[in-house]
């Protein structure tokens, strides 16, 4: 048994990577703030310093445990070293903390405390950078920067986007997205992890407070609530509860307290969801088409998908997630019954993320002009609301949910945890086949790996389901699955690790040990719920029969239904390539984004140079190459003037230019 | 030329192509080689005018020439060293007749053609040196020895014959004659080389973890990143004798066991990356470098990495990260490169100097290195000798000459036989040594002792009228800016130190200030990550060492001892020594000095502006600061 010692105690090693997790195993909380589990080691905070007895001052994350090593913590050393990062620290932070979103939450303010950091000896940071609040999602402030890297890792290294990277050098370092863009400007898809990971309160969730009480104080307005899944298993945290606790009744109670006309669940639109994804995903296994089937209801996903999967676009599943689908037949058809406006129906949901705040400003998601879903908070603001309305959480008396939209089944229940949308298809699935009688926990497709492959038996049909979740795996999913060494019939994605349950918008510390006690909550709570089939739900077949007059109705299509398109990544600037002397010249442009470039746009902005110098055209037109048309499946993508023409290649250049370009000049 | 009617020479092909080389290197009995330095240092001083002036002397000549049956030729070389003397022009004559001229401009670069190389009489007054026919040995001038330089400034760096007459590639030669990998890591190892860019780690033992480290794949590395400032040691070798690093390379290569390598080299040097690209098509060509070398079946590809110009990328990891086309960042270690470096693959980087040395001991064995030098620093080290020396320049010395021996019977002493103050070794990552400590021999364990380091090689020499406190400043602004950024003692900690330094020297530090730098110091170097933040704060740690007294000054006494602090200055007349002779009411741009003819002067302190005027003026050291 190879052990070493740490302060005194003999430590067994076994699979630890590094000092630091034998430390933590030694009853040790030696304080970081750069290290994370799930993140490469970074080794910069140098908070974890330790002795050891022949390698001297190390780095505790980073030196890997030798048997034999005798450590100790808390030296002299380590001790002055530890306190003078953190007063080094503070120097450099906006130490606003009396105003700050994240006082008595933040990591730094927390150690430093617990140090005795009483003074800071150093002067007062002067510098003011500007706060990036582009994002419907995100909030950036450098200020409160203290650049340990970990959103820069999360988005790269768990997400595989990498969003945020540091720029500059020296004291002069900031991370922030490429050539200091604003966030809205890049390829962000608005997960908030980074927000999940920031110690501080340089990255935080964009706040929707003030327009929630602007509408619950405005007798105009019939202001109402919907609550998703994976809130009610971590709102508790925020006052003093355990991750996975099920507050659902004190929940609701509270939201009453807030002024809200009706508390609703978004689960039932889970539900609903479920039994449309699901007839969506029959209709397409019976005929083969546009499989494998991908999930909708995550919009860092769908955005993702658009940004960088845009040929994939087909096989997403229509249906619009369970928040916009209450949205929307709240908009249409309880507005009427209760004989409002649509525009006077103010319609706020509870989420555990930040992405939805995206999803509910989408065009698309809009009904005669208003917003279907008009405030998104997250489970953090939500607790925000109750502490500033006096609302003692603990005391609340359990309530339960509004008709029409508070009648659930366990499986939308479970919609908030990576697995759950899968195995709420697979019930629906095995329900409309009329196979599994009695049936109703899928095991297979639960667990806590970012990806899980599962075959489905559904009478004589074998369904290959996969499940992933965090944007990093499902890249490499994709690349398995386009490569053709891995094939399924359906796809759940969820942007963050463990789904739903971890998040952006859910409380600090948002880890993974919190996020399994959520998720374990959630199956918990699907367990005791009367219905676990979807098709099951009365209120579901009810709002079937009703307002959406039976599935397949045009009303079922328009309301529950949505469209997806390519999206650029990043906000460019287009590069001239010719200029004409004319004085109205006809503009071109040619898109030389990734898609376009990969078919052969190089080459055809090459012709469309050699072409512009023809008699009948020279001196008419400007040529320039721009980032991104947004028809990246369809490309080379040109412009013509206002017209966006697809499907040019090196091939039909010229007669593209024939047609398109050189007639246009001629008239 | 023996080069261009030559490809892919075979191992046993090389001691008769070598001896070719050497009869054509060697001067023929009528005739004269004319050697102009053109490094950096010589274009920056004039050499590409100096050298066409020589081309069209030689014209204007071409009789004279023909009459006496002459047969001239001029020879493009690197850096010899003298920098301070550049442009130099050396004529060479056979039997080992040579006189080196020093500061040569066109004019002067005629005359050496027309009087001396073509008349026979050399320009006395312009010589720099002379070696007579029958004098043999060590081209080096007093006091050094030239081990990595000794072709510096002899051969023309763009011609691998020139390199191989002068046995150049005979490392290479023997490495492959036989030599299995392990016996070229043990001949290394026990040549007791130690790395040449910083730490001074034992190249041998560097070399052996990386021939163990299990992998398919793997690769050497020339850090040719050198960034301290005042330090150009390995410029001068890449411009100068570019084949000598290649040849490290591959012979390291094959000690390893990669087939790849890389020079990583600052984009601020770009005549150094032209000679390295030239010198690697010619190797290729001749089959020294690439696919089968010397028809031995090994193969090895180099490329070369241009830096953006971060001062980091110096660092291994950062320097690797940079190479992957990552933000030059380090990371902590272990992995060790020899573990996990290049894309994950063992990787054994040295530096410029470093390769520099290793043909050399290869050819002409350990026990000659060995024999040059100290117990524990064995060979010799190149320094970029500058500030306040009368000859700055490049000197190659002996390990274990002491600092005494460099700054005055090399350096030649302080310039205007001002007071020597310090020595500033290693760059921004060395200490500043005062004058006690003069007799330290330098070899890598007494510069460690002293607070310093031998770093890459920087000795920037400073007199009486430098300020410590101004200079440990200048060298924090230094390391604050190319500071990475990634941990918190280096990026943070630096930035504070600076601030600190800063208002000690605008004359508003406390003396407990001192000690908060010299804390604030300890945990810098206590907790950074990399090789960078852990040094950054020597300077400051030294001066505050060495100098305490002066910082005491600033900051009790609120004095500047070298009067460089204007902050800190207050000009006054000294009244008894004072002539009145208004010369410093007529340089005082401020009109703060008034007077009579005849009678002391006054300065006004509220108009002073501290510009030094007045004392730059004054005749008889009236002047008071």
């Amino acid at each position: 048994m190879a052990t070493l010692n740490i302060d005194g105690q003999t430590i067994e090693i076994e699979n630890e990577q590094n000092l630091l997790e034998l430390v933590r195993k030694a009853g040790i909380d030696l304080p970081t703030f750069c290290y994370h589990s799930d993140l490469s080691i970074y080794g910069a905070c140098r908070m974890c310093m330790v002795e050891d007895q022949k390698l001297g001052l190390v780095a505790a994350c980073s030196t890997p445990p030798v048997p034999g090593m005798v450590v100790r913590t808390s030296t002299d050393r380590t001790r002055k070293l530890r306190r003078m990062v953190l007063e080094l620290l503070l120097a450099n932070h906006d130490r606003d903390c009396t105003t700050c979103d994240r006082s008595g939450r933040c990591k730094l303010q927390t150690l430093a405390q617990d140090q005795g950091i009483s003074r800071v000896r150093f002067g007062t940071r002067r510098e003011v950078l500007p706060v990036d609040a582009t994002s419907p999602s995100v909030v950036r402030n450098p200020n409160k920067c203290i650049l340990c890297g970990d959103c820069v890792r999360v988005c790269r290294e768990v997400q595989g986007i990498g969003v945020l990277d540091f720029a500059n050098r020296g004291s002069r370092t900031v991370v922030g997205p490429a050539f200091g863009k604003a966030l809205t400007d890049v390829d962000c898809v608005n997960c908030g992890q980074c927000i999940a990971v920031c110690p501080t309160a340089a990255l935080t969730v964009k706040l929707e407070t003030e327009r929630v009480w602007r509408a619950l104080h405005d007798p105009k307005k019939t202001v109402i609530v919907q609550v998703a899944p994976a809130v009610r298993v971590a709102l508790s945290e925020e006052f003093g509860g355990k991750p996975g606790q099920i507050s659902t009744g004190k929940l609701v109670a509270g939201l009453r307290r807030l002024g809200f006309g009706k508390v609703f669940d978004t689960t039932f639109t889970a539900d609903l969801t479920a039994v449309e994804e699901t007839h969506e995903f029959v209709a397409r296994l019976t005929s083969g088409e546009r499989l494998p089937q991908f999930t909708s209801c995550c919009p860092g996903w769908v955005k993702f998908c658009e940004q960088f999967h845009p040929e994939l676009l087909p096989n997403l599943s229509s249906c619009k997630s369970p928040q916009q689908m209450l949205g929307a037949i709240a908009k249409r058809f309880y507005a009427k019954e209760l004989g409002v406006e649509p525009r006077d129906l103010f319609v706020v949901s509870v989420m555990p993320c930040v992405a939805k705040k995206f999803e509910a400003q989408r065009p698309e998601f809009t009904y005669e002009g208003v917003r279907e879903v008009d405030a998104v908070i997250s489970t953090t603001e939500l607790a925000q609301l109750l502490r500033q309305d006096g609302i003692v959480f603990d005391q609340l008396e359990e309530e339960a949910f509004d008709q029409p939209f508070g009648l659930v089944s366990g499986a939308g229940v479970i919609f908030g945890v990576s697995g759950g949308v899968a195995e709420a298809a697979v019930r629906t699935a095995a329900s409309i086949l009329g196979v599994n009688a009695g049936k109703v926990d899928y095991h297979e497709l639960r667990g806590y790996q970012g990806v899980r492959g599962a075959r489905v038996q559904l009478g004589d049909l074998e369904v290959r389901l996969a499940v992933v979740s965090g944007l990093g795996n499902a890249t490499k999913l994709l690349e398995a699955v386009k490569a053709g060494t891995e094939s399924y019939d359906l796809i759940e994605v969820m942007a963050c690790p463990s789904g739903c349950t971890g998040g952006g918008g859910q409380p600090y510390p948002n880890d993974q040990a919190a996020r399994r006690l959520r998720g374990a909550g959630l199956y918990r709570s699907d367990r005791v719920t009367q219905f676990r089939n979807p098709l099951d739900n009365l209120a579901v077949q009810k709002i079937y029969s009703g307002w959406l007059g039976g599935r397949d109705s045009q009303a079922c299509h328009d309301t529950l239904h949505t469209h997806y398109h390519p999206r650029r990544r990043i906000d460019g600037k287009d590069i001239r390539v010719t200029r004409a002397p004319a004085e109205k010249p006809l503009e071109v442009s040619v898109c030389v984004g990734t898609g376009c470039y990969l078919r052969g746009a190089y080459d055809v902005l090459a012709k469309f140079g050699e072409l512009s110098v023809r008699e009948d055209v020279a001196g008419h037109l400007n040529l320039r190459a721009t980032f991104c048309l947004e028809q990246c499946d369809q490309g080379v993508s040109i412009k013509v003037g206002d017209r966006v023409i697809t499907g040019v290649s090196p091939g039909n250049a010229r007669e593209v230019f024939d047609r398109e370009v050189a007639s246009l000049v001629a008239e | 030329m023996p080069n261009t009617t030559h490809t892919n020479i075979r191992l046993h092909q090389m001691p008769a192509f070598r001896a070719r080389c050497q009869e054509a290197f060697a001067l023929g009995p009528d005739q004269v080689m004319i050697l102009v330095g053109v490094g950096t240092c010589g274009l920056a001083a004039g050499g590409g005018q100096v050298l066409r002036a020589i081309q069209e002397e030689l014209r204007l000549q071409a009789g004279a020439i023909r009459e006496r049956g002459l047969d001239l030729e001029i020879r493009p070389t690197g850096c010899a060293g003298m920098c301070e003397a550049e442009v130099l022009v050396e004529v060479q004559r056979p039997g080992g007749h040579r006189v080196l001229y020093g500061k040569v401009k066109p004019d002067l670069a005629r005359r050496i053609v027309a009087e001396d190389a073509v008349g026979g009489h050399p320009i006395v007054e312009w010589t720099v040196h002379r070696q007579d026919p029958g004098q043999t040995g060590n081209r080096a001038p007093a006091k050094q020895l030239h081990v990595v330089m000794e072709n510096c400034g002899l051969i023309d760096p763009e011609r691998i014959d020139h390199y191989i007459a002068r046995g150049g590639y005979a490392g290479l030669e023997r490495v492959l004659s036989g030599m299995t990998p392990l016996d070229v890591v043990k001949e290394v190892k026990q040549s007791g080389l130690r790395g040449r860019g910083g730490a001074g780690f034992p190249t041998g033992l560097k070399w052996e973890f990386a021939h163990k480290a299990a992998g398919d794949k793997k690769y050497v590395i020339c850090n040719a990143d050198e960034g301290d400032p005042g330090a150009f040691m390995d410029r001068s070798l890449l411009e100068g004798d570019p084949h000598a690093v290649l040849e490290g390379m591959i012979i390291g290569g094959y000690a390893i066991g990669a087939d790849e390598g890389y020079i990583y080299c600052r984009a601020e040097y770009p005549l150094a990356i032209k000679r390295l690209r030239v010198a690697m098509e010619d190797a290729e060509k001749l089959g020294l470098l690439g696919e089968n070398i010397l028809g031995t079946g090994f193969s090895f590809r180099l490329h070369i990495k241009e830096g953006a110009g971060a001062f980091v990328c110096g660092e291994e990891t950062a320097l690797m990260a940079s190479i992957m086309g990552e933000r030059g960042m380090p990371r902590p270690r272990p992995p060790f490169p020899a573990q996990r470096g290049l894309w994950d693959k063992p990787t054994n980087i040295n530096n410029v100097e470093t390769w520099a040395n290793v043909p050399r001991i290869l050819a002409r064995g350990f026990a000659w290195f060995a024999g040059i030098g100290t117990e524990k620093s064995k060979g010799t080290k190149v320094f970029a000798l500058t500030g306040r020396v009368r000859n700055t320049g490049l000197a190659e010395v002996p390990m274990g000459l002491t600092l005494r021996e460099i700054v005055y019977d090399i350096g030649g002493g302080i310039q205007h036989d001002r007071r020597f103050k310090a020595v500033q070794i290693g760059g921004p990552s060395g200490g500043c040594l005062p004058e006690s400590l003069l007799d330290t021999p330098i070899d890598y364990d007494s510069l460690l002792r002293a607070g310093a380091m031998m770093g890459s090689g920087g000795m920037v020499v400073v007199d009486e009228n430098t300020c410590m406190v101004e200079l440990a400043r200048y060298f924090m602004t230094f390391v604050q800016s190319e500071s990475c950024g990634k941990c918190v003692p280096c990026r943070e900690g630096t930035k504070q130190m600076l601030a600190i330094l800063e208002r000690i020297v605008a004359g508003k530090g406390e003396p407990e200030d001192i000690d908060l730098l010299e804390e604030l110091g300890g945990a810098v170097k206590d907790g950074s990550l990399c090789g960078l933040g852990k040094s950054a704060p020597n300077p400051v740690l030294t001066t505050l060492r060495y100098f305490r007294d002066e910082f005491l000054c600033h900051v009790v006494d609120r004095r500047c001892p070298a009067g460089v602090c204007r902050a800190l200055l207050s000009y006054s007349i000294d009244a008894a020594q004072c002539r009145g002779c208004t010369l410093c009411i007529k340089a005082c741009p401020a009109g703060a000095i008034t007077g009579e003819r005849g009678k002391p002067h006054i300065i006004d302190a509220v108009r002073c502006i501290k510009c030094k005027a007045c004392l730059e003026k004054c005749r008889f050291a009236a002047i008071r600061t």
